[in-house]
């Protein structure tokens, strides 16, 4: 009894730690108080964490520059629609042919309602939100060897999994077995907790009936009229469900970074980075910079770079200070004066790899057939989730799925080792055997994948815990006049949150010595 | 043992197709040929394959590599690549933001890519890399 109950303090006081400790530490817009004196500093890539950097130093009244090697804002952030043009390292050239209003969002998607720091740059610049769904309950899990390669709906398989587990230790639990553990008391609210949760009938059996069939719906839904009566469906069996391993895919509607309710901006992600290009000051961003050298010395910092395009001139940019907000992998090959233990943070973080593929579809046969409204279905084949849009439903006409959304292991590289034609034929072909529509609905795709894109060669920092223990305080700290932002200098790696916290928190710290010199 | 993983692949394939019922399962099936992985580690066998359809993915087809706002460095006449151990090291540990690819690979198929790679692309080295070599070096 007593042990009990410490224990389960025990577990609350790691539960609420754990809450903590994940919770984005963004509280509010950061105040630069105190006159920067007219200093300048360079800031490095114009993604997330470049143009927060910049931002919040011009408006403490720092002077500003960015250099970018894209014709763009954003960075990773990012939305790919009809007329966009594309080209990835080894030269292939994709034209995007999606309809008006439909995109791709090739790198973030979807941003947790704890991600506050993105969610407050939104609502200050003007960027319009709607719900991301991740859960719903009517998309598939899906093996190609469980179930004959019939996919099943995430709803019965949760259900059913959750009801037979709750059968099992409620039973247990009236036969004795935790005597041991839990108090008499305590056993008969359990006992009631799980019926009331797993969807037990009085007899504590989880089976086909009016109860489960609340939880789980209907073999035939209640209707109206004569033809109203409901019939019960037959759970699946929990060896069925054990051995079939689909409940690999639940974890990915549990995790408190998946957790509801999430977000996507209205009309695609890169509307966040168009929007912080916006709010800087007009020229604030040179764009078609290709960084090739960042010096320093005592007074100040000077970048080189080439001028993307044929005959693009060389020029260096001098600034008091440096924010550098590149990609490692882009970061160590260039030339760049700081001291070894900053060198060798920059060398030691390997990047990961990620493709997505999106799919222009005739009709949203997802809807109009199997009635899957937005949400994931996941699955073991290579393409591994198949995302419907979490926009425009039920309005019929077209729509573009994520037909392939691929993070490291070894289909990742193989679909970049691919032509873009060829990711998104296999995306077909795999995709066909959980939607057989996509034979006859399909219309045209896009590939990204990140280990070809040119401005980043790989997708987010792959931090290793070991790694992170050696380098990841060198990587942050002040190199003289040079620091780093951006996701890999965060504890939230491959989200954009990661990258804007790591923004403010280096500005804050330049501030800072800026202010005591 | 790697020729068994592919053969379970591709049977796999054909199970999964003849799943599907309609249209007939021939389609989909060739249409994932090549076979792609099913698990954490790389079924590919022999270097060609491994090189093809691994690391090109980077350093592109021929071993040309690729330039964007960085590089991915040319693997044809690559000086380097004159010490064995060099590849079989960047293959294993990762060098920079590259992954360390050989953690999901056998010591044969890593000493398989090697040695294709230093034996293609305008490279002669003879002196082959056996997976004994790749076992000794690994983490």
């Amino acid at each position: 009894m007593v042990g009990a109950a410490a224990g389960s303090a025990v577990a609350y006081q790691v539960m609420t730690n754990l809450g903590f400790a994940a919770e984005s530490p963004y509280r509010g817009p950061i105040k630069l108080e105190g006159d920067p004196k007219g200093a300048s500093v360079l800031v490095l890539g114009a993604g997330l964490a470049g143009m927060t950097a910049a931002l919040e130093l011009h408006r403490a009244g720092y002077r500003v520059e960015i250099l970018e090697y894209n014709t763009r804002a954003g960075g990773r952030n990012w939305s790919l629609r009809g007329g966009d043009t594309y080209t990835e390292l080894g030269g292939a050239t994709q034209r995007c042919a999606f309809d008006e209003g439909l995109y791709l969002n090739p790198g973030p998607w979807r941003i947790p309602y704890h991600h506050h720091g993105v969610l407050d740059y939104c609502r200050r610049l003007g960027v319009q939100l709607e719900p991301f769904i991740q859960l719903n309950h009517n998309a598939f899990v899906h093996s190609a060897t469980a179930f004959g390669g019939a996919p099943q709906r995430i709803r019965t398989v949760k259900t059913d999994f959750d009801g037979a587990t709750a059968e099992l230790l409620a039973k247990a639990t009236r036969k004795g077995a935790l005597d041991a553990q839990v108090s008499r008391e305590d056993q008969e609210i359990l006992i009631e907790a799980l019926r009331s949760l797993g969807g037990l009938d009085k007899d504590l059996a989880y089976r086909a009936g009016p109860v489960s069939s609340e939880f789980r719906g209907y073999a035939r839904d209640p209707g109206g009229g004569l033809s109203a009566r409901p019939a019960d469906g037959e759970p699946m069996a929990l060896h069925d469900i054990l051995t079939s391993r689909l409940w690999r895919g639940l974890q990915n509607f549990l995790l408190y970074e998946f957790q509801t309710t999430m977000f996507q901006p209205v009309g695609g992600m890169g509307r966040i980075g168009e929007a912080f290009a916006r709010a800087l000051p007009p020229n604030t961003i040179r764009y078609g910079a290709k960084v090739t050298e960042i010096a320093q010395d005592a007074h100040g910092v000077t970048a080189t770079y080439r001028e993307q395009g044929p005959g693009g001139a060389v020029r260096q940019v001098h600034a008091d200070w440096c924010v550098c907000a590149l990609p490692l992998t882009v970061l160590s090959q260039i030339p760049t004066q700081v001291g070894p233990k900053m060198k060798a943070a920059i060398d030691a973080v390997p990047y990961a790899s990620s493709v997505k593929i999106g799919l222009q579809f005739k009709r949203r046969f997802w809807e109009e057939d199997e009635h899957i409204f937005g949400g994931i279905s996941y699955t073991d084949l290579p393409i591994r989730q198949i995302s419907y849009p979490s926009s425009g439903y039920n309005a019929g006409g077209k729509g573009v799925l994520l037909g392939a959304y691929t993070w490291n292991g070894p289909v990742s590289y193989e679909f970049t080792a691919l032509s873009p034609d060829e990711r998104v034929r296999r995306a077909v072909a795999y995709g066909s055997q959980i939607h057989p529509q996509y034979r006859t609905e399909f219309e045209t795709g896009i590939a990204v994948a990140w280990h070809r894109v040119p401005f980043t060669l790989g997708c987010a920092g792959d931090w290793t815990d070991e790694a992170r223990a050696e380098h990841y305080d060198n990587l942050c700290a002040i190199d003289g006049r040079i620091m780093l932002a951006g996701e890999h200098a965060s504890y939230i790696p491959a989200w954009q949150e990661g990258a804007i916290l790591s923004a403010l928190d280096a500005v804050t710290r330049l501030h800072k010595r800026v202010l005591a010199a | 043992m790697i020729r068994s993983s592919i053969t379970r692949t591709i049977a796999l394939l054909l199970a999964t197709g003849a799943a599907a019922q309609e249209p007939p399962p021939t389609k989909a099936v060739a249409s994932a040929e090549p076979a792609m992985s099913t698990g954490n580690r790389f079924t590919e066998a022999g270097g060609e394959a491994l090189y093809v359809q691994i690391c090109a993915a980077c350093h592109q087809a021929g071993g040309k590599g690729a330039v964007g706002a960085a590089a991915y460095p040319a693997l044809a006449g690559d000086a380097r690549l004159a010490s064995a151990s060099y590849p079989v090291t960047v293959m294993l540990y990762g060098l920079r933001g590259m992954p360390a690819l050989g953690r999901m690979m056998s010591d044969a198929q890593v000493a398989e890519v090697v040695n294709y790679v230093r034996t293609h692309f305008d490279n002669h080295y003879g002196d082959a890399v056996a997976p004994e070599d790749v076992k000794a070096a690994r983490p």
